[in-house]
């Protein structure tokens, strides 16, 4: 049914792929700045923005949903980001001031290519059946390339603090690279132990994500368990890092508007603004799903109870189309929760101070994901030589 | 009074890490989230207003249709921001309220200079002029925001009234005269 797609050249294929992917993740970035409103209504006891509709529109019967969730107030507000004029000021440095928000969404946006959103089964010729990642690319040391790339993230930050040439920006992008710095180096070494425990001595080794989710689909109690239970401190840590990472609150150092005005993007407005934040959005999706698919177990539906199980429960084992859509679908309800959760966590938590932060990302969180990473060596060593 | 120390206790390692109050943070706004929004969606959903509001002046009529304003002039003398102005007529005598001699040919209250401060409510001797429960003044115009007469009664209505005290008036001179046939 499908031959006709792999019969295309690869490159064409590869450009289809990604434009889709890319379709995906733009406008679902997007539309998580309306879910924040939302969210951020919801917990303060009011209706958030529910009013807009397009006057052409309001004859097709139940509209009113969307009228109510917001969805043609998005349109409304991307709209007016498109076309509202965007005035540079005097003082800036162009070039750089124009690159900042280009910038920030080459990561955002290229960092997705190396997660895997599912997984569809074929039969081998022997009768085995395989999973088979779906992803732009699955590479080996994709994680390591998420990281690499994720990590540039953070220089649109500084070029937008640097570039703007006033105080408030500048300090902005200072704390967006030394908060960047403190967090990295936590978040590194807190998912160490997942690779440890997944890459065994003497075999060929892998960092690749689509593996691990793999190792949390076997039978079995320590196959099936998802690394969050096996790793509390692990996860634990490395969400707290990548709420930093992301800048999200109570990390949100680079903007804090109480106290930098808006911090990297005071000087900005209109389009480059919203494509700061569609990053900031974008990065979030990606880090979301890169903590589901290391501790939360990717896109099996339970702890213990693995895709697979449940496809052949319901007999579309053999269906890649449904298999994979009911993986992808998975995978992005995990998702979806993590982004609920990082808005549920801003609109309850207020801002960390400064020196807070740096007291702990280096005195509490550096120690304590170092002596995670020790005990779990230990531990898996002992289990290896046993 | 005693002075009480209340003794306060370290923090536990556990509550040290923040996690047990983030937690509870966390379960309070998502509590929240789950109940009822409180937010009225004011042109569709109007606030109640409480009795006794004072909002927009406005002229009433008493129980039997009678205008109850005799066009005294103490609410435009008393009135701090001068946003009354009140120009007096005479009740013609075939009137059935022509005992009553006067009310007003025009009555107009600005609003852009009304204060809502009440004090014509208080000062009209026959409890005409009340600040009722409107509260939302709009116009386009200068002109749109004074309200005359026609406006302010239809703003007012009718209130109950205890006294009637302009019958009672007509009912004892029409008794005076009667009896003074003895005489």
């Amino acid at each position: 049914m499908f031959d006709f797609y792999f019969e295309l050249p690869l490159w064409l294929r590869l450009v289809l792929q990604g434009t889709a992917v890319i379709l995906v993740l733009f406008p679902l970035a997007a539309a998580c700045s309306m879910a924040e409103r939302k969210v951020s209504a919801w917990i303060q006891g009011r209706p958030g923005p529910n009013r807009t509709i397009a006057p052409f529109l309001t004859w097709i019967p139940g509209i009113q949903i969307f009228q109510k969730l917001g969805l043609f107030q998005l349109a409304a507000d991307g709209g007016k980001f498109t076309f509202k004029e965007d005035p540079i000021p005097g003082h800036v440095n162009k070039f750089y001031f124009v690159l900042a928000p280009i910038a920030s969404m080459i990561p955002a946006l290229t960092t997705v290519a190396f997660v895997p959103f599912g997984a569809y089964f074929t039969q081998l010729a022997d009768g085995t059946i395989q999973a088979l990642p779906i992803a732009l690319t699955n590479l080996d040391v994709g994680l390591l390339a998420v990281f690499a790339l994720g990590s540039l993230g953070v220089y649109s930050l500084i070029l937008a603090g640097w570039a703007s040439n006033s105080k408030y920006p500048f300090l902005g992008g200072v704390r967006a690279s030394a908060q960047l710095i403190s967090y990295e180096l936590s978040m590194t070494l807190s998912v160490l132990p997942v690779f440890l425990w997944v890459n065994a001595p003497g075999m060929p080794g892998t960092l690749s994500l689509f593996d691990v989710v793999q190792t949390q689909s076997q039978p079995g109690f320590w196959g099936g368990m998802w690394y969050v239970f096996l790793m509390p401190v692990s996860a634990f840590i490395f969400l707290v890092a990548l709420f930093a990472e992301t800048n999200r609150q109570p990390f949100d150092m680079p903007e804090s508007e109480a106290d930098l005005v808006g911090g990297f993007h005071t000087e900005y407005g209109a389009f480059k603004w919203s494509l700061f934040f569609v990053a900031e959005y974008a990065h979030m999706i990606v880090g979301s799903g890169i903590f589901c698919l290391l501790f939360l177990g990717g896109w099996n539906p339970l702890p213990w109870v693995p895709l697979q199980t449940v496809t052949d429960l319901i007999g579309i084992t053999g269906n890649p189309l449904l298999s994979g859509l009911l993986a992808i679908t998975l995978f992005l309800g995990k998702v979806g929760f993590f982004i609920f959760f990082f808005m549920w966590v801003r609109w309850t938590l207020p801002r960390f101070r400064y020196d807070q932060v740096m007291k702990l990302g280096w005195q509490k969180l550096l120690p304590l994901s170092i002596a995670n990473l020790i005990v779990y060596a230990l531990v898996i060593a002992w289990l290896e030589t046993r | 009074m005693a002075v009480v120390t209340v003794e306060r206790k370290p923090l536990t390692l556990w509550e040290r890490t923040y996690l047990p109050n983030i937690a509870a943070g966390l379960a309070t706004t998502f509590k929240r989230m789950v109940k009822p929004v409180e937010t009225l969606e004011y042109p569709e959903v109007r606030p109640e207003i409480p009795k006794g509001y004072r909002g927009v002046p406005t002229l009433v009529y008493d129980p039997n249709g009678r205008e109850k304003c005799v066009s005294c002039q103490l609410c435009e003398f008393v009135c701090p921001p001068k946003a009354i102005r009140i120009t007096p007529g005479e009740i013609p005598t075939e009137d059935p309220n022509a005992h009553v001699e006067k009310r007003p040919q025009e009555f107009k209250i600005d609003m852009l200079r009304c204060i809502y401060c009440g004090m014509c409510q208080e000062v009209c001797p026959e409890e005409a002029i009340w600040l009722q429960q409107q509260y939302s003044m709009t116009g386009y115009t200068r002109e749109e925001m004074v309200n005359d007469k026609k406006r302010l009664y239809e703003l007012g209505g009718t209130l109950p009234d205890e006294h009637f005290k302009w019958d009672k008036k007509k009912a004892a001179e029409q008794a005076a005269a009667h009896g003074g046939a003895h005489h």
